[in-house]
């Protein structure tokens, strides 16, 4: 009969009741290209429209596979065509009104979040785009599920210092605007360079202008299932904990594989990707900071991160990728302060610093994600810190982002309670010297040369 | 339609009778048991059935298997094939 042994069957299992593995998002991509109206209340009713009847199922299919399957898929979400594509005639206000229809398409269609509220201005922008930046912190302060990404820059283009610059000054507008829960609206904007177009992960999803009409895209996790492999090979040489890891990001990938193409099914709309994710949540035993520590560190942050976070980002690639059909996304080890009990820990712990993530975020996917700065960090710090996560993203060839929250009213050592997935955040020092002047210069800088590389 | 069944759970009396029971009274045909008892009194078994002859939704399977793993003290778990077979076989 061809039937799976009661060994296998067991691991499988105890992967989801003991190490936490599960589907992190099925995320669906909709176009909103056909919603232009001259009107904004005719193009807001468009697009909740387009929404709400394109996603109708989602969340029931997502529920059912769940159950059927017997493996939790955590969130079902959506990502649209970025705004600011849809805002070049529009004002400001306009781009608001454009926001609070999305929050409201997507508490009727029962999502948690809803991606692209974004704009791409790595060269320069539209008025759409300046439309939108303008609207960016009340769009955010005044909805609860709408996420924004802005790509400042690329490796092809440079980076776009003036956008580098606004953007640290629309971080700080934001976080006052919610000072009272947080300054959880910054939980919520990625500032990115070499954005994907396809990644289904909250908060930097949107749906590319490369993309079909609408799309299934499906993000995978499972650090606790690496973490309890690994502790089988302990004191084992590098070779045995990457071939360990290969084969366990396998298992979890083609999980996701048959996920994503059974709800792409279901929902008769085509299957887009797999991002070959780590990605932790604040529970205890889902962290990727434990499965560093397993390598044989003390704690994460502790010299030999880098190296450690090396092997496994490019390990769940290699075991990822002969898994399914499609890969894309962010796809590697996500390492967010905030969501990750092991990387809190380490924070407080003092082990973690900011400099230590920046050098990590060079050999993993994404970049300095959910970390908590004292709310006094000037606008000019936060640009800075974005133009030094730009600039490995432009010249490494890979995608960085910055999520960072300036959290109003909070100093080093507080704790910020954003709840959830997002967890909470121990207040993280920056560097107190001041580059007001490096910031204010603007303009571009430009795209990097892709010979002579040293 | 093909599914597995998993009991994970402290070692008593009539189990395999109590699971049984159910799948019988929804026309669920079992192919398959493995079964064995861990350590000193651990529990576990794997069953292979088929559910296509049945008339009860299988998401009311998974309910009335889930609601008697309570009773009887057990984790029981009805899950399509499809997920072992895709994590498991290349």
């Amino acid at each position: 009969m061809g039937l799976i042994g009661m060994q296998e069957i067991m691991e499988t299992v105890s992967m989801v009741e003991k190490q936490h593995l599960d589907i992190r998002t099925i995320t669906m991509g909709i176009s909103l290209r056909d919603c232009h109206d001259p009107n904004i209340k005719v193009q807001c009713q468009n697009i909740y429209n387009k929404i709400i009847t394109t996603a109708k199922n989602l969340v029931k299919v997502g529920s059912d596979i769940e159950k059927e399957m017997g493996i939790p898929i955590v969130n079902k979400r959506i990502s649209v065509t970025p705004i600011a594509l849809l805002a070049d005639a529009k004002t400001p206000e306009d781009c608001l009104e454009m926001a609070r229809a999305l929050d409201r398409a997507a508490a009727a269609t029962g999502v948690n979040f809803i991606g692209g509220f974004s704009a791409l201005v790595h060269k320069g922008y539209t008025k759409g785009d300046t439309a939108l930046l303008a609207s960016l912190p009340q769009a955010l302060a005044s909805t609860s599920r709408v996420c924004a990404s802005v790509n400042v820059a690329s490796t092809k283009a440079g980076i776009n210092m003036d956008a580098v610059a606004e953007m640290g000054r629309i971080m700080k507008k934001a976080a006052e605007l919610t000072k009272n829960q947080g300054s959880i609206a910054c939980a919520k904007l990625v500032v990115f360079a070499n954005v994907p177009e396809d990644n289904p992960f909250m908060a930097g999803s949107f749906h590319g202008i490369g993309e079909p009409e609408c799309v299934i895209n499906v993000g995978v996790s499972g650090p606790g299932v690496v973490k309890a492999a690994l502790e089988n090979v302990r004191g084992q040489d590098f070779g045995s904990v990457a071939e360990t890891i290969k084969k366990t990001a396998f298992k979890i990938t083609r999980m996701g594989q048959m996920v994503a193409q059974e709800a792409s099914s279901r929902l008769g709309v085509p299957f887009g990707i797999v991002d070959l994710s780590l990605a932790p949540t604040p529970v205890v035993g889902d962290s990727v900071a434990h499965i560093l520590e397993e390598m044989g560190l003390e704690k994460c942050g502790a010299h030999g991160t880098t190296a450690a976070l090396a092997l496994l980002n490019d390990a769940v690639k290699k075991g990822g990728v002969m898994a399914t059909s499609y890969v894309g996304g962010l796809s590697g080890a996500f390492i967010p302060v905030s969501e990750d009990a092991g990387m809190i820990s380490a924070v407080q712990a003092g082990a973690l610093s900011l400099e230590k993530l920046e050098a990590m975020t060079c050999v993993c996917s994404v970049g300095l994600d959910m970390i908590v700065v004292p709310g006094d960090t000037p606008a000019a710090t936060l640009s800075a810190i974005i133009a030094d996560e730009a600039a490995i993203g432009m010249i490494n060839n890979k995608t960085t982002a910055v999520r960072i929250i300036p959290a109003i009213g909070y100093k080093v050592g507080d704790m910020v309670e954003f709840g959830g997935l997002l967890g909470h955040g121990p207040v993280q020092a920056v560097n107190p010297f001041n580059n007001h002047e490096f910031v204010a210069r603007g303009g571009r800088i430009p795209a990097p040369i892709n010979s002579l590389r040293n | 339609m093909r599914a597995i069944i998993t009991v994970v759970g402290k070692d008593k009396v009539g189990i395999i009778y109590q699971v049984t029971k159910v799948l019988a009274e929804n026309q669920v045909n079992v192919l398959d048991i493995s079964q064995t008892v861990m350590g000193e009194d651990m529990f576990t078994m794997a069953m292979w059935v088929d559910a296509s002859k049945s008339s009860t939704d299988f998401q009311e399977l998974i309910s009335l298997l889930e609601e008697l793993g309570k009773k009887i003290g057990v984790s029981i778990r009805l899950q399509r094939e499809e997920i072992f077979d895709a994590m498991h076989k290349i």
